[in-house]
């Protein structure tokens, strides 16, 4: 049975005045039905990249090599033209993105704003695409649907936008839902209620979600898998619990030294020096060593992705 | 922004208010003025001296036809509002077609389009409308509607593709991209709205720049024509009696300063309210 998506070697360039540069580069993995996949990686990664590349939607100049390979249950999207790329759009792989406040229209009502979404993808009549409408503020938990058809974004605090946001995601019945950095905007007490609706939703619908986060704290026991993403590059995949337990890559272990704890024993809290240097600027072989603790001399080439595990891989010579 | 929304911007600012009223009380005189006045046609008062001063039977006086000043006034305003009228909205929706075809299409359509009305913007709009003007001999009112509205929508271009350049920056563009809305549903739907303010408002003070406009040409002797009442040709055929009779230029004068001025000041509010960025 095929995945439901393939990716294998995304590789991402943008022009820059010294010539291309690859923020994603030789990016790998596949999505089943129903499971949530984490991508994870600190700000300039390419994280957010990959998931527009899913639906080549990049930022003016951001080219998908041809090369790439994007199968969607075995159908090749880098093939397809405007009109069934359209149609892909919303109806088989939806996104959400990081901030409700600017993503909802603030000149339309947001029953509009899913109606449109309905009407875009399904042949149902109008008066259906209302009632369904009104039905899917219900399902993401909004109160009194019927009046809520009515309200503009800006009668709406941020967690309700954020729900309207999937409303409007949901309503062409994806099978894949990327949710980028869903939670960043939100109040901590607001985060956790989204995610658990986006899980509850998740499983009522038998939906895929990749779900793109710079927060590990949101992986843990919502994941099945998670991939680490450095420089471009997937450093390090496994099965989330897996990955808590025995974090193998380097930047895996400094990304969980960095969080700070509440229980156990006290530890001083270890931030992984410097950032993630811009595209064009990584060093030959490990992307990572300039920043790794346990750098090597034969670091500077290319390492071997290894399987420290049953379904995981790590990029390192470790 | 919808229409309550947009009123409620206009009666909250003071200038707006007013501006509003007077407008108001304006179009309602143009509308119901020549059936109720004295004189409906400003048929000439024949049989008695003409340029009488104001008074009574004439509240401000007659011209040198000894035709009412007050009925020709009123009866040119309904010329001289309709003209703006048909002219601003003609402009407005060219400049609105292309500035959101240049701004959503982008590449050498935006840049072909630009340079257009660049070049069309090195020529002073009077001197366009002149040579326009001059080569026709008699200009039928639907043409001088025609000819203000076609050379004045380069403008408005450039501000509707600004915006929409601004626009589809923002995140609930791109959301729309990604649920797969078709590229004319985001045009109508998304873009369009959001630019209704700043359009408002750069309308309404066109019909300001239009109203001064046809009264330049009609005082030049090329806008309306006699005997057709409008404000600049009552100015026109008036300066000979200047000094004389002072209320034959003053009366349309005074229309044209009242009307341009309620016009801006209801464009300076919707102006305000939309220079700030909307949260």
């Amino acid at each position: 049975m095929t995945a439901l998506l393939e990716v294998a070697q995304l590789r991402v360039s943008f022009p820059s005045p010294r010539g291309p540069v690859w923020p994603v580069d030789g990016v790998s993995f596949t999505l089943e039905r129903g499971e949530t996949l984490a991508l994870v990686g600190e700000s300039g990664s390419g994280k957010t990249l990959t998931g527009l590349s899913l639906l080549r939607l990049l930022p003016a100049g951001g080219v998908i090599d041809p090369a790439s390979r994007l199968l969607l249950s075995g159908q090749d999207l880098l093939a397809l033209g405007p009109e069934p790329l359209r149609q892909v759009r919303g109806r088989r792989i939806a996104m959400i993105f990081q901030d409700p406040m600017s993503s909802l229209n603030p000149v339309l009502t947001v029953g509009d704003q899913i109606r449109e979404t309905i009407l875009a993808h399904l042949p149902v009549p109008k008066m259906e695409a209302r009632s369904r409408a009104e039905a899917l503020l219900a399902e993401v938990g909004i109160p009194e649907p019927r009046e809520r058809y009515r309200s503009y974004p800006h009668q709406l605090s941020g967690g309700m936008r954020q729900r309207v946001m999937i409303a409007i995601a949901l309503a062409a019945e994806p099978e894949i839902l990327i949710a980028d950095e869903p939670t960043s905007a939100l109040d901590v007490t607001v985060q956790a209620q989204i995610l658990e609706l986006l899980d509850r939703l998740r499983a009522a619908r038998g939906m895929a979600v990749l779900l793109v986060t710079h927060d590990l704290g949101i992986v843990a026991g919502r994941a099945d898998r998670t991939l680490v993403m450095y420089a471009g590059q997937i450093v390090e995949e496994a099965g989330t619990a897996e990955l808590f337990a025995r974090p193998a890559h380097p930047y895996t272990r400094g990304l969980f030294a960095s969080i700070p704890r509440l229980t156990g024993a006290r530890r001083r809290i270890e931030p992984i020096p410097g950032m993630v240097p811009p595209p064009g600027e990584w060093p030959a072989g490990c992307r990572f060593r300039n920043r790794c603790p346990s750098v090597m001399d034969q670091c500077a080439t290319e390492p071997p992705v290894k399987a420290p595990g049953p379904g995981r891989a790590c990029r390192c010579w470790l | 922004m919808n229409a309550t929304g947009a009123w409620q911007v206009i009666w909250s600012a003071r200038g707006g208010r007013a501006g509003a009223i007077v407008l108001a009380l304006l179009l309602l005189v143009a509308a119901l003025g020549p059936p109720v006045l004295p004189n409906p046609r400003a048929m000439p008062d024949l049989g008695r001296v003409s340029l009488q001063p104001p008074g009574p039977g004439h509240w401000l006086g007659t011209d040198r036809d000894n035709r009412d000043v007050l009925s020709r006034v009123v009866n040119g305003a309904r010329v001289s509002l309709a003209v703006a009228a048909g002219a601003v909205a003609l402009s407005v929706t060219l400049g609105t077609l292309v500035g959101m075809l240049a701004g959503y299409a982008g590449g050498w359509v935006d840049t072909l389009l630009m340079r257009l009305v660049d070049a069309a913007l090195a020529v002073p709009r009077l001197f366009l409308l002149l040579i326009m003007v001059a080569i026709m001999e008699r200009i039928p009112l639907g043409v001088l509607i025609l000819v203000l509205g076609a050379t004045g929508w380069f403008g408005t271009s450039r501000l509707v593709r600004a915006e929409v350049l601004r626009l589809r920056q923002l995140d609930f563009v791109h959301a729309a991209e990604a649920l797969g809305a078709s590229r004319r549903r985001i045009a109508v739907a998304h873009l369009l709205p959001n630019v209704a303010g700043p359009l408002a408002a750069a309308t309404t003070l066109a019909v300001g720049d239009v109203i001064l406009l046809e009264a330049g040409l009609s005082y030049l002797g090329l806008g309306v024509q006699p005997p057709m009442p409008s404000w600049g040709g009552m100015i026109l055929e008036a300066q000979p009696y200047l000094i004389t009779a002072p209320w034959t230029s003053l009366a349309p004068g005074l229309a044209i300063v009242i009307t341009v001025l309620a016009v801006n000041l209801v464009g300076e509010a919707l102006h305000q309210a939309f220079a700030p960025v909307r949260a």
